[in-house]
């Protein structure tokens, strides 16, 4: 029950956050929100007992991106300029869209149930396979690294274009530039 | 069915959509990340939740503990966190270059800008 | 950020924590949460913090933006250098029970090199892309804007 009580508030909260980020136009605190967004889905992560993925999310969401964010307001403008268009088209879409996925969750198992299709599959083998196939306790690690390492080298290796295209796009910083050239 | 058993799916799907509709719907480039970024934790959320097994513990093997909750979409959505914001960073990297060829981040000024060419 | 004492008192005193922490969750990974991404992201928040409050030239002075180029490739070809001395080994490409006599030992030593892989990629990579977005941010750039 208090479980539950937690993830209704979490999830109004994040109703909250979300509608705000959309009416604000005050980019500053539209990133800060988002920074607390992502803090808050990491506390929910942490309800829905995937430890490793609130830790990366409260690393990544409320560290990293939020950062990466404010350097670019500091590198553009810091106010939106009021919309021009009517939103009826987009909020048509939205509604058709939102429709379909909400009419596509009936078919969905009830949320938490131990006999949904999802854990029938290849689940039970990681989790009661690997003590005796890898022996290491964290079955997400052994997962991430070893049953589907192939998977996670292809992400490695999105990490690294990211960061190359970044670096190509916009360049180490002036001085190291200027000491190339001028060597 | 059972509102309360499908009330999670039912918040998350609002949430994404709310990100696309930022996405759609705004004519800032750095909104339209923060939308896009919206979208992208909703689901990871929908994914998270789809793994959790009610009475279930952390996937983390100890002795006496029988019931998991799924450990494959952690793996799944553990990568797509850090790709996730290695792909956004891009995306600013590439807002900073259009603003500094266009002097501005508003799409409807930047249409301008390119058909008066 | 020259003056502000007690954020560069605060920033001194943790940062040795931050970054002792990352190493932990790096190589804790196999017992508790953790491994090569959040230890890399957590590393490299403990970089972003010090560049906030030192400033870029003191950062790029502990982590040259040179090296950053290097650890970058570097974790990348280790996680594939893995993956082929696997098959030299007579495996799969990355199945790790053949780096040991015993399959479970030789998997500790794959998940070890191919989080530490990740781990280095990761932290280079988000070291390298802050670096480049603060880069752009210094006054003496707002020149170059026009080109």
């Amino acid at each position: 029950m208090i479980e539950f009580i937690l993830d209704l508030i979490i999830l109004v909260f994040l109703l909250v956050v979300a509608v705000t980020v959309i009416r604000l136009r005050d980019l500053f605190a539209v990133v800060m929100l988002f920074g607390i967004y992502s803090f808050l889905s990491a506390t929910f992560f942490v309800l829905l007992d995937a430890v490793d993925v609130a830790f990366t999310e409260a690393a990544v969401g409320a560290g990293v991106a939020t950062m990466l964010m404010l350097a670019t307001l500091a590198l553009t403008e810091r106010r939106e300029k009021r919309p021009t268009h009517t939103p009826l088209i987009p909020l048509m879409v939205v509604l058709a869209t939102g429709a379909l996925l909400v009419y596509g969750t009936t078919d969905m198992p009830a949320f938490g149930s131990a006999a949904a299709p999802v854990h029938t599959h290849v689940a039970p083998h990681y989790l009661y396979e690997s003590p005796k196939e890898i022996g290491i306790p964290n079955v997400v690690t052994a997962v991430l690294a070893s049953y589907r390492g192939f998977d996670t080298l292809g992400e490695v290796v999105v990490v690294f274009t990211a960061g190359v295209g970044v670096l190509t796009l916009l360049g180490f910083s002036r001085r190291e530039r200027d000491e190339s050239e001028n060597s | 069915m059972d509102i309360g058993s499908h009330f999670n799916y039912w918040v998350v799907i609002f949430l994404m959509m709310a990100g696309f509709y930022t996405v759609i719907s705004r004519g800032n480039l750095v909104k339209k990340i923060v939308g896009l970024n919206i979208f992208q934790t909703s689901v990871f959320i929908m994914y998270i939740s789809l793994g959790y097994i009610e009475g279930g513990a952390a996937p983390i093997l100890t002795e006496g503990t029988e019931v998991y909750a799924n450990p494959l979409p952690h793996v799944l959505i553990l990568t797509a966190i850090v790709v996730g914001v290695a792909t956004t960073a891009l995306g600013l990297a590439l807002v900073v270059r259009i603003r500094e060829a266009y002097g501005t981040v508003e799409e409807d000024e930047i249409h301008k800008q390119d058909s008066s060419f | 950020m020259q003056h502000h004492l007690i954020l560069r008192v605060v920033t001194r005193f943790v940062l040795p924590f931050i970054l002792l922490f990352a190493l932990y969750v790096q190589f804790h990974g196999d017992f508790g949460p953790g491994g090569g991404f959040q230890a890399g992201v957590i590393f490299a928040a403990g970089m972003i913090l010090y560049t906030l409050v030192f400033g870029l030239d003191n950062a790029t002075r502990v982590v040259p933006p040179s090296a950053l180029r290097v650890l970058m490739a570097s974790g990348v070809l280790l996680y594939l250098a893995v993956g082929f001395a696997t098959v030299l080994l007579g495996g799969n490409f990355l199945s790790y029970d053949t780096l040991a006599e015993n399959a479970k030992d030789g998997q500790h030593y794959g998940i070890l090199l191919v989080e530490l892989g990740v781990g280095i990629t990761v932290t280079s990579t988000m070291i390298a892309i802050f670096y480049v977005f603060v880069g752009r941010n210094l006054p003496s750039d707002d020149t170059r804007a026009g080109s």
